[in-house]
């Protein structure tokens, strides 16, 4: 039973994550209908970025928690910012010249850039690892007893924390933007009838770069968070965090931003029982899986409207 | 000059400075600041002459294209563009095209070795096996993506298959390279039975991701299953093929039984000569399969999956027999790679490759057989091309897709020759012809 609760506990942080990734490919997805390949490697960016900002400021584990909580605030804004300005640039580059082109152009150049992003931080951050010791250790006893004379405890870090709670911060943020905001208004325009949207005055291209400001922007904080919590980042990260997002995505209907949330809580979750319990070498079968599984009986995922089909 | 008197200078100066900021806030991270890992700990290496000749060339870039492409009236990209030639096949010349680059793909190595002789064409030829091997990837994916309008990304699986098929196979039952050929691709052609019958339902991106997700769970596979299939380390030693039972060896093989010095450029031009074979089976087939009623109804099936299935065509087979088709051909250029590498393992069948096969479909334009040799040669023979510049390639790489995407978004070879048609045979510009739904 503790077993299962400290999983639990570890399978909602890397939930976590996922899902803040998962929201800039759902957003993305349901404005311009496009699978953003490139945006797994933003969030690698955005983990490289948050690096260099960590060391310039000289936070170190030693620093006395009241400064060092307010110092990675600002690491996060500052992230956050330049990891934008990168997902911007992205979406100014390689996906507005073929807007209103056929379907699988965007998708080459997707793929295209998410080459050229690895490629190049790979050469100019190198292809070793970096490490970082860990800033903040500690944490609670959620449990603590004695079963058959063997002390068990189920602990919740401070770190799981601040990635969980940031995340409900953020996703409350952004909820409350698309849905009250000018911005968001126009966002779901967009989404509807791009053509109509743009009829009744609102600036399409702009909205959609917003959109893509956006997520990449979320995608910086998920990459600060990985970065803090598992310690170690290369340039290949944000492959696998990416298709993982992505089948986040799906899972919980794409288009739609709790959804998105909630495939990325049950990929960290199946991931994390599955290596949890029976092989950590499949879990990325057992996630894919779960995949195949849920698009075959539920094609439009967990939340997501069904396609209707006209003729 | 009348033109010269419409650029607003003012306007390209205001552009490129803004660009010159923007690049600024990317470059002076990623490039500015270099993380360096030591035995203290981590720090960081300031590299601001670097960031300061990147938005250099950003801003001198972009002024020299705003006054001389987007402002003018006869922009220099026109001129550039000029000095290509259009490569718009009409249907009558495209055969005698056609018969001319299959001849000149036969006499290659042959020419390459009275140049530069058996040693130095070694390098060429290897080159040529290499662009043979995608050309026939990319045509056994047209099939799937190309004729049937079924994005597929995972299709390095089947090449997977097909590798270790015949790695096993002949490690195992000591069979043969021609045996093991038919066996690969039927097990390919099997898996691809298996891996599309769950897809059925799916379209579009749906389809996309979930075979993404099958050709990510076969390398893990591959990667964990030690037992069977020596995990990362990979299978070795494969065997090579014969000519007629004749080995390429140093005694008592194809030299001496033709009564020739022996070289090892032998099996090299052997090699490209069986990969140019199996390229061409894959071409004539699937141009067979388009004038028979299942290649029909992949076209059709592309077009409107829902009036195919108005019209009393059976999707489910339809769908079926493509992907099928596809991975068979994905298994005998995958049985094919491992017997000219001698050694395969799962490093060799990363995601990357199914993008790569996937973009040579897509630029060289979608459903035509010549767009993909075109792509293969540029792509391909342009990597290694610049194999000097190692490091920067990858990178040169990803661009290239982008910018060729951007240039010609429907691929090099747009025009469309249509299957069926009344009197007389037009080539229709891909723009008319409406976007294949998956």
């Amino acid at each position: 039973m503790e077993y299962f609760l400290q999983q639990l506990i570890n399978g909602v942080t890397l939930g976590s994550i996922y899902g803040l990734i998962a929201i800039g490919y759902t957003m993305v997805y349901g404005i311009i209908g496009m699978i953003n390949f490139a945006h797994g490697d933003i969030f690698m960016v955005g983990s490289f970025i948050a690096l260099m900002t960590i060391i310039l400021l000289g936070i170190t584990a030693l620093t006395p928690a009241f400064i060092l909580l307010a110092a990675l605030l600002l690491v996060l804004v500052l992230t956050m910012v330049f990891t934008a300005v990168w997902g911007w640039t992205v979406e100014r580059i390689a996906y507005r010249p073929l807007r209103g082109s056929f379907r699988l152009a965007p998708l080459i150049t997707a793929i295209g850039m998410s080459i050229a992003l690895q490629n190049f931080v790979q050469t100019s951050q190198g292809a070793t690892n970096k490490p970082l010791q860990p800033l903040i250790s500690g944490g609670i006893k959620v449990i603590e007893g004695i079963v058959s004379d063997r002390v068990f405890v189920v602990q919740l870090s401070y770190m799981q924390m601040i990635i969980i709670v940031t995340t409900l911060v953020l996703m409350a943020a952004f909820t409350a933007l698309i849905s009250k905001t000018s911005l968001g208004r126009s966002q779901r325009a967009c989404e509807q009838d791009q053509k109509m949207a743009a009829l009744l005055g609102v600036d399409v291209d702009r909205t959609i770069s917003l959109t893509f400001v956006m997520g990449a922007a979320l995608a910086a904080v998920a990459g600060l968070m990985f970065l803090l919590y598992y310690g170690v980042i290369d340039f290949y990260i944000g492959f696998l965090a990416g298709v993982k997002a992505f089948t986040a995505a799906v899972l919980g209907g794409i288009g739609s931003l709790p959804g998105a949330m909630l495939g990325g809580l049950l990929i960290g979750l199946i991931e994390t029982f599955w290596s949890g319990y029976f092989s950590s070498e499949y879990k990325d079968v057992a996630a894919f899986s779960i995949l195949v599984i849920v698009l075959i009986f539920m094609p439009s995922g967990l939340l997501g409207k069904p396609e209707v089909e006209k003729v | 000059m009348s033109s010269s008197s419409n650029i607003n200078y003012m306007a390209a100066i205001k552009d490129a400075v803004i660009a010159g900021a923007i690049s600024l806030a990317l470059f002076g991270t990623m490039i500015g600041l270099k993380i360096e890992v030591s035995n203290q700990g981590l720090d960081i290496l300031h590299r601001w002459d670097a960031v300061g000749i990147a938005v250099a060339i950003v801003v001198t870039g972009r002024f020299l294209m705003s006054v001389f492409v987007w402002q003018t009236q006869n922009p220099v990209t026109d001129k550039i563009a000029a000095l290509i030639p259009d490569i718009k096949i009409d249907a009558g010349s495209e055969k005698y095209v056609k018969i001319a680059v299959v001849v000149f793909a036969f006499a290659l190595p042959f020419i390459l070795l009275s140049i530069f002789g058996a040693r130095g064409s070694r390098q060429y030829v290897d080159l040529g096996i290499l662009v043979l091997t995608y050309v026939m990837l990319g045509w056994g994916l047209n099939i799937v993506v190309g004729l049937a309008g079924l994005l597929d990304l995972g299709y390095v699986a089947f090449y997977a298959v097909g590798a270790y098929s015949y790695a096993l196979l002949a490690a195992h039952f000591d069979l043969g390279f021609w045996i093991c050929l038919p066996l690969a691709g039927i097990l390919a052609g099997f898996w691809g039975v298996i891996l599309g019958f769950p897809v059925l339902r799916l379209r579009g991106d749906y389809l996309a991701i979930v075979t993404l997700a099958f050709g990510e769970i076969i390398r893990v596979v591959l990667l964990n299953w030690y037992e069977f299939t020596g995990g990362p380390d990979g299978l070795s030693r494969i065997p090579r093929p014969t000519f007629f039972g004749l080995e390429f060896t140093r005694k008592e093989g194809f030299a001496d039984f033709f009564g020739l010095d022996y070289s090892s450029i032998h099996r090299i031009i052997y090699m490209y000569l069986l990969i140019l074979i199996l390229a061409l089976i894959t071409n004539f087939v699937t141009m067979r399969l388009r004038k028979l009623p299942v290649g029909r109804a992949w076209e059709a099936l592309r077009e409107d999956e829902i009036a195919c299935r108005s019209l009393g065509i059976n999707t489910r087979n339809t769908k079926l027999s493509a992907f099928a088709i596809g991975a068979t051909f994905g298994g005998f250029a995958g049985s094919f790679f491992a017997t000219r590498q001698g050694f395969i393992s799962p490093e060799s069948f990363t995601f990357i490759e199914s993008a790569v096969i996937l973009a040579i479909v897509v630029l060289g334009g979608l459903g035509s057989q010549l767009g993909v040799v075109i792509a293969s040669i540029v792509l391909i023979g342009g990597f290694e091309f610049f194999r000097e510049f190692e490091e920067y390639r990858m990178l040169v790489f990803g661009l290239l897709m982008v910018l060729i995407m951007i240039w010609r978004p429907r691929g090099l070879i747009s025009g469309r020759i249509p299957s069926v048609y009344l009197k007389e045979k037009k080539t229709v510009s891909a723009d008319l012809v409406a976007e294949g739904e998956g």
